[in-house]
């Protein structure tokens, strides 16, 4: 059955983060991350930074809650049970630091059929409070076409 | 434990991106709170099992993150990390140590593109990463 691509361009809702100090420092730690600039408020501001740094794969974080309806939207007809996350990119402007508020808009990308799967590209913007793209993300899943 | 922020970066093509990481039995349970991705695969051994799988799986976001940190402590701080992406194959397991092994491809107006992998008792579970890091 070919895939249904007319959900291609469809952008959903701004969803805001707010960051967290004891969130950024849960993530670290829990990436393994030992980079004082990550843990330690005065580590931090002694190299000039407002507060905690934001690993850079911490956007999986404040944008990831906005891929969610996405993924669930009816329109985009994602079947779980079948579906891997087959690729992930991720481009970075300025540092994310605690106290940074992020709005992030999710939109879909493309919808395509490859070799019996179908892939779903969802992009991700997200700014921070002064309007500064802190990051994209382009995040692929794949779906086993068994029908 | 110290304080890399990006002072003067050079890297030169040829060089080398490693990290060496052994994930503990609970990482999943940590990252699935840390991260808000609580898909029982990888924090429910039953679950897991239930599905086809070996038993619990890492977070393919978690290893990326390891790739990351590679490239990050090669650049001396975050700042300098500007792009990356990656393809996830296979799945990643506990208590299996994971060697993320890179090389910069090449140096141009300012950006190191650097070419990794991260591998896993012989199975390459994310390949094809590609980081551009901003050199002085």
């Amino acid at each position: 059955m070919p895939v249904n691509t007319d959900a291609i361009g469809k952008t959903y809702p701004v969803t805001m983060y707010a960051v967290g100090r004891e969130k950024v420092r849960e993530y670290a730690h829990a990436v393994g991350e030992t980079n004082l600039l990550y843990l330690d408020v005065e580590a931090a501001r002694a190299a000039g930074y407002a507060d905690v740094v934001a690993p850079p794969m911490f956007a999986v974080v404040y944008a990831g809650r906005s891929i969610t309806p996405a993924l669930f939207d009816p329109e985009v007809g994602i079947d779980f049970a079948r579906m891997l996350h087959g690729g992930q990119e991720f481009r970075w402007g300025p540092v994310v630091v605690a106290g940074d508020e992020i709005a992030t808009t999710t939109s879909v990308k493309d919808i395509s059929e490859r070799g019996g799967m179908n892939f779903f590209v969802f992009e991700t913007d997200s700014r921070n409070q002064r309007g500064e793209t802190v990051c994209t993300g382009a995040w692929t899943n794949i779906v086993r076409d068994d029908s | 434990m110290s304080v890399e922020r990006g002072g003067p970066v050079r890297l030169e093509a040829g060089d080398p991106v490693h990290l060496e990481v052994t994930p503990d039995r609970f990482v999943t349970v940590r990252y699935a709170g840390a991260s808000g991705d609580f898909n029982p695969i990888h924090i429910d051994e039953e679950f897991a099992r239930s599905v086809g799988l070996p038993g619990r799986i890492l977070h393919g976001l978690w290893t990326m993150a390891q790739v990351a940190r590679a490239h990050t402590d090669a650049a001396g701080g975050p700042e300098r990390l500007k792009r990356l992406s990656v393809q996830f194959r296979g799945m990643g397991r506990m208590e299996e140590p994971i060697v993320v092994s890179g090389t910069v491809r090449e140096v141009a107006d300012g950006t190191a593109v650097v070419d990794s992998q991260a591998e896993q008792s012989g199975h390459r579970i994310i390949r094809n990463a590609v980081a551009e890091i901003s050199v002085d």
